[in-house]
């Protein structure tokens, strides 16, 4: 062992003092929000399991399941960050439902190829973005007010696009987008899919790879770290929390496109969040506004770039959406706005500002799509989902406050 | 029935960390006025929470006697339902309603639950012209001058009835004329038997009206006496009247050359377009010297460097010269890459993000060097952080821990620790040791004498006038937006910079 190698054993000894429960204890209360929403997203699926006699958790309903929240969880992302820069946009739904009108019109009138169309679709959600944006930044409108305004008029514009019908019957690829799984590679004939085999064990590798980097690096900086055990035992837990989901959707016609799309946004928004100037900026913003411009944060600008992503991330959601049902309606993207926000508010994200996480906006997302497929899986009628998601909403809400007060 | 209204006896209140009042004993004849004298920080404002209910029952020890019988207020309704109203000094009216609905706000006029707008006109009226007021009640708050709107709170306090009448500074924002009506309307009022508190700076208001003096100090009692036995001399002397004990590292400095220059300064009220705020300020800092900057409360010190920082005042004007280049550009990610930093009064609301932690708090300025193509260098960055923690001595179990669970003074350093991370040429602390306890104090004192032999500018901009005058290598005392004095500190004494402070008459 060279000198270094020492000094961080010794460090290590002394920091291992607090003992393994102990260790769990902290790790428990730093992250008790994110332990009660699994908690609290397990108990809703296994009260429905048994209310549908084991119907909600085979393999095809949860497929479908990770299916359905792939559109709210896009938005969810990009939500996490309006609402922890303490704005709100209440306008996806009725955006998300203009561009995929305008998608479906790019290829079926104008005959635009898929990719095309995907390029122009999201180019057109950064300008709606840049048009929020421009309001809110730079011309001090609330957010409430901007987006309550484009809630109304991009309604309008769909209806102007769409002249009231139903735009249908998209090409293969971008109906794939919506629907399709990733195809069998090498075992054509097996019945289940390896291609997904393949990535769920490539995720796998790449986060063991990933976290024994950042355990060197702050070896070599002389920073505290997990000691082996401990390492190796974490190791193991994530591998199984990304093996299983794997693993349902492989027994069933392996992972679609669109959750590995929303798979790869969740890691750069991650990533964005907590490794870049940008995200710090947006949480700091969330925190204390008065602080972060005397630190010299250009709050217009983050402000401005929140929602060009909001809209970025709109047009995917569209997209997915609009491919999925092969069809643009005039109805599409009705009441998106509120799943996502919702979505936000379960998953922690705080109703003040500046707390919040992408990973907390997705499990929020996996609750209410696990709402909407159970209740339609027992038949519950319409009124009483509304009715239910509603007071769910209201819950989460006041957890957050109640758990905020004793913090 | 007891000779005294109010008896306030053997009141402490503790802050985290801070004793703010230490066995304050008060009492209040009938139908006096009391005038309450102390320094800034000397727990006047305190002691006036405590009389009102801010701080409720239970949070200080000591009693309360109003007319002869203990009290118990766990609300400003409590203490207003006794008679009791006090006037802060920030009015407190809502400015988008009219003079009769800020009357009555909280307490109005209702038949069977029905506001009865009639009658509440009259009695506004009524109460309007006690105070002298020749205005519609319909009238809105925005559009009447500060002097108008500090009557229309006097008369608010009558129409409740009231028996004992605190005023909190009720003059800083008044001009000479609307001060002396004020002060012949309070007069009146005492021939009608109404009793007063009355807090105030200006010494020679205090000696026109009041019948008896308090004066506090540091949270104590000094003395209470009849007016006609001071004079202003001996009152100063009260205020101010300790030993400077060896609470400062007073350090010889030798001042180099000019560092930072500000000329011509003027910056206008943001909400009152033509009411100047500081008035054509211009002054210098020498490299290797602290710059203490005194004046009370309102004299526009956090003003002028919030405005030179770029985040103040709608209408700036003046040049600020930094190492002989001009810097035309005023917001403050610009001027903190100039070099030159600022740590606000308001630790809490301007200074830290609350529920961040240590690390993200004190990287938050300094992120442009600690990252590249907008990625954080994570490891950099803790490794910076953790030098500062060492260099400040913040204790704290991880740089993880969240701000909100740090005492005052190792709060007080994680801001430190944020500006010095920016490494700057000028650094301004406004009231770097406010709230926090004296050892940390201290260590504070300690890292501006060393950022000192780094070659730091360091402006001090403190109410504290031992600290002012324990720390400083000059002092500037300001006064109504200028500056009124420029003492070395070998020149400099409490009763002179009180003197200028208080505009120098």
């Amino acid at each position: 062992m060279n000198k270094r190698g020492e000094t961080i054993n010794s460090g290590e000894a002394i920091r291992n003092k607090g003992s393994f429960s102990q260790l769990i204890s902290n790790s428990i209360k730093q992250n008790i929000r994110q332990y009660t929403m699994i908690i609290a997203l397990l108990s809703i699926w296994i009260i429905f399991a048994l209310l549908t006699k084991g119907i909600f958790l085979t393999s095809r309903n949860l497929s479908n399941l990770f299916l359905q929240m792939v559109t709210i969880g896009f938005l969810a992302c990009g939500m996490v960050l309006v609402i922890v820069a303490t704005h709100i946009d209440l306008s996806v739904g009725s955006v998300a439902g203009t561009l995929g009108a305008v998608s479906a019109v790019l290829m079926t009138k104008a005959g635009l190829n898929p990719l095309l169309t995907i390029v122009l679709t999201l180019g057109c959600g950064i300008l709606v973005g840049c048009w929020h944006g421009f309001w809110i930044s730079y011309r001090g409108v609330p957010a409430f007010i901007v987006t309550l305004a484009s809630m109304t008029a991009f309604k309008g514009i769909t209806l102007a696009i769409t002249k009231g019908a139903t735009i249908g019957e998209f090409p293969l690829a971008f109906k794939a987008l919506g629907q399709g799984y990733v195809p069998k590679l090498f075992f054509k004939n097996a019945n289940f899919n390896d291609t997904s085999i393949i990535i769920g064990v490539i995720f796998i590798i790449l986060f063991i790879i990933i976290d024994l980097k950042k355990r060197n690096a702050r070896i070599k900086h002389e920073l505290e770290v997990l000691s082996v055990p401990l390492q190796t035992l974490r190791i193991v837990l994530i591998s199984v929390v990304i093996a299983i989901p794997c693993m349902v959707m492989i027994s069933y016609r392996g992972i679609p496109y669109a959750v590995l799309l929303l798979i790869g946004v969740v890691v750069i928004f991650t990533f964005m969040t907590n490794k870049t100037k940008f995200g710090r900026y947006v949480y700091a913003i969330g925190g204390n506004k008065q602080a972060a411009r005397l630190s010299g944060v250009n709050i217009k600008r983050i402000n401005f770039f929140i929602f060009v992503l909001m809209g970025l991330l709109t047009a995917l959601a569209s997209i997915v959406f609009t491919g999925r049902l092969n069809a643009a309606t005039t109805s599409a993207g009705n009441l998106f706005e509120l799943d996502a926000i919702a979505a936000c508010y379960i998953g922690g994200t705080s109703s003040t500002g500046g707390v919040g996480t992408i990973f907390g906006a997705i499990i929020g997302a996996l609750v209410m799509a696990s709402l909407d497929n159970g209740m339609s899986l027992m038949n519950v009628e319409i009124m009483y989902q509304y009715i239910i998601k509603g007071a769910i909403l209201l819950f989460a809400v006041w957890i957050d406050f109640v758990t905020n007060k004793k913090a | 029935m007891s000779e005294y209204i109010l008896e306030m006896r053997n009141i402490t209140k503790e802050f985290p960390g801070v004793k703010a009042l230490d066995n304050v004993n008060l009492k209040v004849r009938k139908g006096e006025i009391h005038a309450l004298i102390g320094e800034n920080g000397a727990g006047k404002s305190t002691l006036m929470k405590i009389l009102s209910g801010v701080y409720p029952f239970g949070t200080y020890s000591g009693d309360i006697v109003v007319n002869g019988q203990e009290q118990t207020f766990s609300s400003i309704k409590d203490s207003e339902h006794k008679g009791i109203t006090i006037i802060y000094q920030e009015l407190a009216m809502i400015k988008q309603m009219n003079v009769c609905e800020n009357i009555f706000l909280g307490s109005e006029i209702c038949t069977n639950g029905v506001i009865d707008w009639e009658k509440s006109f009259v009695e506004t009226k009524k109460v309007l012209k006690e105070v002298r007021l020749d205005i519609n009640p319909n009238t809105k708050i925005i559009q009447l001058g500060i002097g108008q709107q500090q009557l229309i709170e006097v008369a608010k306090a009558i129409s409740k009835k009231t028996e004992l009448l605190i005023l909190d500074e009720p003059t800083s924002a008044l001009t000479e004329a609307e001060t002396d009506n004020l002060l012949n309307l309070l007069k009146e009022f005492k021939e009608k038997g109404v009793t007063c508190i009355y807090i105030s700076h200006k010494l020679n208001e205090v000696f026109k009206i009041a019948d008896r003096i308090t004066v506090l100090r540091d949270g104590q009692t000094v003395t209470t006496r009849a007016a006609e036995e001071l004079d202003e001399d001996k009152l100063i002397t009260l205020m101010v009247g300790r030993e400077l004990t060896q609470r400062f590292p007073r350090v010889e400095h030798s001042p180099g050359e000019v560092v930072m220059e500000i000329k011509n300064w003027t910056v206008y009220d943001p909400e009152i377009p033509d009411k100047k705020i500081i008035d054509n300020v211009s002054f210098t800092v020498a490299k290797g010297e602290i710059l203490g900057i005194s004046g009370l409360m309102g004299a526009g010190r956090t003003e002028l460097f919030m405005s030179i920082f770029g985040c103040y005042g709608s209408n700036v004007s003046g040049e600020i010269w930094l190492n002989g280049v001009e810097i035309k550009k005023r917001n403050p990610s610009d001027i903190i890459k100039e070099g030159i930093s600022y740590l606000s009064e308001d630790r809490k609301g301007n200074g830290l993000i609350l529920m961040q932690s240590i690390k993200q708090n004190i990287s938050i300025a300094s992120l442009n060097s600690l990252s590249k193509m907008t990625v954080i260098n994570e490891n950099k960055e803790v490794k910076a952080v953790e030098k500062y923690i060492s260099n400040l001595h913040i204790k704290t179990p991880s740089i993880e821990q969240k701000v909100e669970n740090l005492s005052g003074g190792n709060q007080q350093k994680v801001v430190l620790g944020k500006w010095l991370m920016t490494e700057p040429k000028v650094l301004i602390l406004d009231e770097p040791t406010r709230g926090i306890d004296v050892g940390a104090k201290y260590e504070i004192y300690s890292i501006m004498n060393r950022l000192i032999d780094e070659g730091v500018c360091v402006i001090m901009i403190s109410s504290e006038l031992p600290e002012v005058l324990g720390m400083s290598d000059r002092i500037l005392v300001m006064n109504e937006g200028k500056i009124t004095g420029n003492i070395p500190w070998t020149e400099a004494s409490q009763e002179k910079v009180i003197y200028y402070a208080t505009g120098g008459k």
